[in-house]
């Protein structure tokens, strides 16, 4: 009885919705209206328009490096906090934490003014004379990219994996080290299998936003950094083609969901072999 | 109401999916009785304690308490209270306002209710502690405030949850004193749930042997353990040897049994329960009712060996092995004479010793 | 030896955890820098300390519109996705497991895992077909949605410390069913309803991506910035923004943190008291 308001919230603003979208991506557009005969054309041109089909890899891999280097970024700071970190742990947690809270939009809009051909790092080091033109390659390509969101999503990485670390229940650590292990292969054997649903939660946690994200790319990633996201908007904005945005955001999901969970079972296999 | 119809606990069953927790147990208990359910965990003895609180409510049968069926009433429409087995001691309250939280729900005057409150505190003895937090409690005494929480209320019946269950075993036999001179001040009917056989014979009046959901006996803690009607409860209550065996005859309240380990035993016979001659029935034994001896003595007797044999202080306890037996025979000695393991020793039985049970 | 060795791991750690801290706080931190600085551009050098830019931002009629409805909004979906969260929470942690627990919550977690992109269009679609203007409620239903795993993640964790058998000594000394709630349950559930109105308050304040799609004319401050940043010469009026934005926002989660963790740690404390 309790749960029936949020059931009802979620059966209308969430499924619904997405159950409409579906709907939609077998639909086409005519001029300001949509025709609902139901037909497949949209997945055909999301399959087989050559720009689409890069577009889309180019999203999944930038995401992926993202992904990547965000969580190995952010696993040792988990681990100090976790286990080096002796009562000032809270304040760490609330340090790490607070940038993320912070607006979204402006930690972007930062990353711009940084990397910007006028931007901090230019102007900063042609003032300390280091440099004498702007460097180019800093904005506007799938690098700045990765660095914004790696920086942007940091907290969705930390804070999953920090909990599996803090979880760990130190006893076990000793019976390695009892056992014979030193610290590398404690680590490798006992740390990093316990701290794997950690890992796979911030892996997920950063994956699916962020080939998601359209604010990011069209911010800092430039005609080269464009992502799939952007290609979305765009058919419920300028394009007016709904049916086709539909279908995008469908299969891009269907993709997302597919590579996630085929990612998670591998690494769960991988790790459980470690013995 | 007087007599033993105060609670009245009538065919009472509950069911947790496929499971059942308690099946079609009745009772009775008498006002101002100390009153115990015993029984290994998952016996359905809290279940049923929840029932006569209004915690759980029975899927067949009815619970009447001084005359009213109470049955199908929530908690706070029972003249019972509860002394949880957590305590439950509400952290954001005080000690003070922990022992006041039922007496607000009646809207009595401030001046009463200080006053019931301090009366309660100085009953505890803890008259000092008022001001004091939950967390700044020890577990003996936030079992002391759970029970005059409980007790401040006047209910007619006091239920407690494993109340001593968190306490270290030295303060456990405190509590135990404690509570049953509270008891006896108050006199309040308590039902006392617990899983300890030594704390239910050491404090009730009477105690309900539970098992899988049944009641296996309802009795003093005397009768209980020196004529339980089954082996269950012989064995749920202190050590008890067990021999099988047929009985040959019936003769002026004294069974004789031929079995392979002892040979001819004559044993008493239990209260309730209908032998015929030639069933296959068990002999029980209490260990403290054999005696050990390295000489021969007086027939009846068997010849044993020693294989195990733990020196307790004030007694010991031997294990003997005997032909006829698969388990070795459980002994309590006193001290003055030494035995050691391997020793050739004779076993012989007090009269009175052995029981009659059904098998 | 061995432990030689762990104080240099434990030091390389802690270098990098503040190296980590550093690459989190600078570009953040920019803002305020440069929201002081007397130049229409974000570059090196500094040009001298001004505070025309808040000046100029405390004047802008349209900005101060767009926050007056960010608040709005924020607040009403900080109020109800905390009530429906509590609701949801307290049904979810009950002592006897609901059969469809493991449903609800992956439900209400589900908008965790779809980008927000998705989540915005498939609203779009929604209030479309069902002929509802967008507005503000439009923004408020699609922020309820994705601040309901937030209000969800600190509820139950409140509540799953809570001893049950508390709610029924109240009973038993003869509470009903609501007195129960109002004198046990709420005051002890009370940090965490803080720390859920306060991080949920921050999703939707910070929230770009739906506002962008729901929110019709009626502009919410993080969709009014987006339009800002287009705009060279408006760049130091959203810096100044931004400055304020960041330190109200710390400010807020600091103290949200800060109740989370008497509750939660109150929680152990009764757990570890009470076991």
């Amino acid at each position: 009885m309790l749960l029936s308001p949020t059931t009802a919230l979620l059966l209308f603003a969430l499924a619904a919705p997405i159950a409409l979208l579906v709907l939609y991506s077998f639909w086409t557009q005519s001029g300001f209206n949509v025709d609902t005969q139901p037909t497949l054309v949209q997945y055909a041109t999301v399959f087989t328009r050559e720009g689409y089909r890069t577009l889309f890899l180019r999203s999944v891999a930038i995401s992926s490096v993202v992904t990547l280097v965000t969580v190995a970024l952010a696993y040792p700071i988990a681990y100090f906090v976790a286990f080096r970190v002796q009562r000032a742990k809270f304040t760490w947690l609330l340090l790490l934490t607070i940038p993320f809270w912070t607006s979204y939009l402006l930690r972007v809009f930062a990353w711009k003014v940084i990397l910007g051909f006028n931007g901090v790092i230019n102007s900063g080091l042609i003032s300390l004379g280091l440099i004498s033109r702007p460097l180019e390659f800093l904005l506007y390509n799938p690098t700045a990219v990765v660095v914004t969101m790696a920086h942007t999503y940091a907290a969705f990485a930390i804070l999953p994996i920090y909990v599996s670390l803090e979880k760990i229940d130190r006893s076990l650590l000793e019976a390695a080290a009892d056992l014979g292990d030193g610290p590398f292969r404690r680590f490798m054997r006992v740390t990093l299998p316990l701290s794997l649903p950690g890992i796979i939660g911030a892996a997920v946690l950063i994956f699916v936003p962020t080939t998601g994200d359209y604010v990011t790319p069209s911010l800092v990633g430039g005609s080269d950094g464009v992502m799939i996201a952007n290609l979305i908007q765009v058919q419920f904005g300028r394009v007016n083609n709904w049916p086709l945005g539909a279908a995008l955001a469908i299969s891009s999901m269907a993709a997302v969901g597919i590579i996630a969970v085929s990612v998670t079972q591998a690494a769960r296999l991988a790790v459980a072999r470690i013995r | 109401m007087e007599g033993s119809d105060f609670i009245r606990i009538d065919k009472v069953t509950k069911q947790f999916g496929a499971a059942t927790a308690v099946d079609g147990v009745s009772l009775h208990i008498a006002k101002g009785e100390f009153f115990s359910l015993l029984g290994p965990s998952g016996c359905g003895k809290t279940t049923l304690l929840r029932m006569i609180g209004g915690f759980a409510f029975p899927d067949e049968g009815r619970i009447v308490l001084d005359g009213a069926d109470v049955t199908d009433l929530p908690p706070n429409r029972r003249p019972t209270n509860m002394v949880f087995q957590s305590y439950a001691i509400f952290p954001h309250l005080n000690v003070r306002d922990n022992i006041a939280y039922g007496l607000r729900v009646e809207r009595m005057s401030a001046g009463e209710r200080n006053a019931r409150v301090d009366e309660a505190l100085a009953m505890i003895r803890l008259s000092g502690y008022g001001e004091r937090k939950a967390q700044q409690l020890s577990g003996g005494e936030r079992q002391r405030v759970a029970l005059a929480r409980a007790l401040v209320k006047r209910p007619k019946v006091l239920l407690l949850d494993e109340p001593l269950g968190a306490l270290d075993k030295r303060l456990r036999e405190t509590m135990q004193i404690e509570l049953r001179q509270i008891q006896r001040d108050v006199g309040i009917t308590f039902i006392f749930v617990t899983h300890d056989q030594e704390e239910a014979l050491s404090m009730s009046d009477r105690v309900a042997v539970m098992e899988k959901g049944r009641v296996l006996q309802v009795a003093d803690p005397k009768t209980l353990y020196e004529r339980p009607v089954s082996r269950a409860v012989a064995d749920f209550i202190g050590t008890m040897n067990f021999f099988e065996g047929r009985l040959v005859d019936l003769s002026n309240g004294k069974a004789t049994v031929e079995t392979a380990a002892l040979g001819r035993v004559e044993a008493s016979m239990p209260s309730g329960g209908t032998f015929a001659p030639g069933a296959r029935v068990l002999i029980a034994i209490r260990p403290e009712k054999l005696v050990l001896s390295h000489e021969q003595p007086e027939a009846p007797f068997v010849p044993g060996k020693i294989v195990a044999a733990s020196y307790l202080g004030d007694r010991s306890q031997i294990q003997v092995s005997i032909s006829g037996a698969d388990t070795p025979v459980a002994v309590v000695t006193q001290t003055s004479t030494a035995f050691r393991d391997g020793e050739f020793v004779y076993i012989s039985w007090r009269s009175g010793g052995p029981l009659l049970i059904a098998e | 030896m061995n432990g030689a060795r762990h104080r240099q791991w434990g030091g390389g750690l802690a270098i990098y955890a503040f190296a980590y801290l550093a690459f989190l706080y600078i570009p953040v931190l920019l803002l305020p820098l440069f929201s002081f600085n007397d130049s229409l551009f974000i570059a090196f050098p500094l040009r001298g300390f001004t505070t025309k830019w808040y000046a100029a931002m405390a004047a802008d009629t349209q900005m101060r519109a767009a926050l007056w409805n960010t608040l709005k909004v924020g607040a009403t979906a900080s109020l109800v996705s905390t009530i429906l969260g509590l609701l949801a929470a307290k049904a979810l942690t009950q002592s006897a497991p609901l059969p469809s627990r493991g449903f609800v919550l992956g439900f209400a977690n589900l908008s965790l895992f779809i980008p927000e992109i998705v989540i915005g269009i498939a609203l779009l679609i929604l209030m479309t077909s069902v002929g509802l203007p967008l507005s503000l409620t439009s923004v408020v239903i699609g922020h309820v949605l994705i601040c309901l795993p937030f209000a969800l993640l600190v509820l139950m964790s409140r509540l799953e410390g809570f001893d049950s058998s508390l709610e029924e000594a109240s009973r038993d000394l003869g509470e009903n069913a609501w007195m129960t709630f109002w004198r046990v349950t709420f005051p002890l559930v009370l940090p965490g309803i803080i720390a859920s109105l306060l991080l949920t308050f921050i999703v939707s304040f910070d929230d770009f991506m739906l506002a962008f799609f729901l929110c019709g004319t009626d502009t919410t401050l993080p969709v009014y910035i987006f339009g800002e940043l287009r705009f060279p010469y408006k760049l130091p009026n959203v810096l100044a923004l931004g400055a304020a934005i960041l330190i109200a926002s710390a400010a807020l989660i600091a103290l949200a943190e800060w109740a989370r963790r008497l509750g939660a740690e109150g929680a152990a404390r009764d757990r570890v008291i009470g076991a």
